[in-house]
């Protein structure tokens, strides 16, 4: 542990070396998803309101997702760039040294611009939780951040995905974007706006739903199921299927030898 | 000519080469597109009457804009070009007896139009299929049938004109990286690749209308769904001449500036 903090301190004063542009990377994060929420903001302004969801309710939900993306993008980084350190032949010195290969990866990167991002949710936090109508109690506040905590895990969890996939195939990886990109992108309005049938796959396949929308529901007082508040820690759980996967990956894994 | 023909050749030869990276981003547009669907329908059944165009438009517009992608994502840059300016192997570009704008300009075409080959066909033919109201619908009329081609280049054209602005800031900065998300985040606000334009506010669409991003990805799909078209499309068309015009001239202005002083680390 006391490794891992020596890691993020190296990490962060090396990134600190390019001041300027680090503070311009996490501007445009900011700007990219600023420019998200104007276009929601547009749309409210001319619809009012979707699936019987108000604006500010939305917000809550966009808050939390992005929130979570951004975190596990901070620090589970490694694995989302880990098919370079195949590439690289970075993995073999890894696999060699006397450390977990999981700690090495998740120390090798971390990406603080992403800082830009959580600015965002926070703003949009800071607007929305007095606006939106829910009576803030201690449930409702740990279903905020139980549904951000299962957030996090539930993204590192694709990304460990993501890079186990990259043990069998690098071009084709492209399209894991629809569930790590496309949940952020399209996670910012409550699942149930896509239809019945992608908020079953988003239920049963892909438990994202159990993050983004049933306690959402109990959150809003759209549902009185207390036990609602808890899904995201069973969406959690998503992170145990794709770690064994990544280590099968690992186990079969061969060098490249460059 | 013929030396930039054989640029764009390289390069368009070699983009056709990717093309299980190809299958795959097919796969991830059909789902973007698709998803963006249910979402507008959302809203439509919230209030028909704020739509601010048919809905079947609306699906023709998205489809052409994931089946188009490649054509007008701002996001993308020729790492190569960022990469001989920060490393000084831009000397060696500089003593070739060709213009090193229209050279990059013509490399950026070809990628672009590398990947649009690869993917607009499986998805088009996918979206053609899907029911009404769902699917891509022909054009709206033999008129904008025939002016979206022309339409549809010189936004094209517009964009790539734009990025090579982007290009040339690298001169001028130590790592671009800064540089280009920020552009790229304000064209893809800017140019209706978050929302379509017309779901923006009454009082903004003039201004936005007359800004060079309107003139990329916008102006063609509207015409194609007839959302503009007779005098008001000839003007729009005109308008995205004149962009082409300014950019590409900046854009060469600022290069031969950029050049001039130009000051290469040895070693």
């Amino acid at each position: 542990m006391k490794l891992y903090f020596k890691y993020i301190g190296m990490i962060f004063r090396c990134r600190m070396q390019y001041k300027s542009s680090f503070f311009m990377t996490t501007l445009g994060q900011f700007l990219v998803s600023f420019t998200t929420f104007i276009g929601m903001y547009f749309m409210f302004d001319r619809f009012g309101a979707v699936d019987g969801f108000t604006m500010e309710e939305v917000m809550i939900c966009f808050a939390v997702v992005l929130t979570a993306f951004s975190l596990a993008e901070c620090f589970v980084r490694g694995f989302d760039v880990f098919p370079r350190l195949i590439r690289s032949g970075e993995l073999d010195r890894i696999l060699v040294r006397p450390r977990s290969v999981a700690f090495q990866v998740l120390s090798s990167n971390m990406e603080f611009s992403r800082v830009g991002r959580l600015l965002q949710a926070v703003v949009m936090l800071v607007y929305a939780i007095p606006r939106c109508g829910v009576d803030w109690t201690p449930d409702k506040i740990l279903t905020l951040v139980l549904m951000m905590l299962g957030g996090v895990m539930l993204f590192s969890a694709l990304f460990v995905l993501y890079a186990g996939i990259s043990f069998f195939t690098i071009e084709g990886l492209e399209f894991m974007n629809i569930f790590t990109d496309g949940s952020r992108e399209f996670g910012k309005y409550p699942l149930s706006v896509y239809g019945e049938g992608v908020l079953k796959f988003m239920t049963y396949v892909i438990p994202f739903a159990l993050v983004q929308y049933y306690p959402f529901l109990y959150l809003v007082g759209r549902s009185d199921r207390v036990w609602y508040m808890l899904l995201p820690l069973a969406a959690g759980l998503f992170l145990i299927p794709c770690a064994i996967f990544f280590w099968v990956g690992l186990r079969k894994y061969q060098s490249t030898g460059s | 000519m013929r030396k930039y023909l054989s640029f764009f050749r390289i390069r368009f030869l070699s983009g056709l080469q990717y093309r299980a990276a190809a299958w795959a981003g097919v796969s991830t547009q059909f789902a973007w597109g698709g998803m963006s669907i249910l979402m507008y329908r959302a809203f439509y059944r919230v209030n028909a009457e704020a739509f601010p165009m048919e809905f079947a438009d609306l699906t023709t517009y998205i489809w052409l804009q994931q089946a188009l992608l490649a054509m007008f994502m701002a996001w993308y840059f020729d790492n190569d070009i960022f990469d001989s300016i920060s490393s000084g192997a831009i000397a060696y570009e500089l003593c070739r007896p060709c213009d090193l704008y229209t050279m990059w300009f013509t490399k950026n075409v070809a990628v672009r139009l590398s990947r649009v080959v690869l993917r607009c066909f499986p998805i088009l033919l996918v979206a053609v299929f899907l029911p009404r109201p769902y699917g891509v619908s022909l054009p709206e009329s033999v008129a904008a049938g025939l002016l979206f081609p022309l339409s549809l280049i010189l936004g094209f054209l517009v964009l790539v004109a734009f990025s090579m602005l982007i290009y040339i800031s690298a001169f001028y900065t130590i790592s671009s990286t800064g540089v280009r998300i920020l552009a790229t985040s304000a064209v893809e606000f800017l140019t209706g690749g978050v929302i379509p334009l017309p779901f923006f506010p009454g009082w903004l669409q003039p201004i936005m209308n007359a800004l060079p991003f309107a003139s990329m990805q916008n102006t063609p799909f509207l015409i194609y769904t007839g959302h503009v078209n007779g005098q008001e499309a000839m003007r729009a068309i005109l308008l995205q001449a004149v962009w082409l015009v300014v950019l590409v001239g900046v854009g060469k202005i600022w290069i031969r500036h950029a050049t001039r002083r130009v000051v290469l680390q040895g070693g």
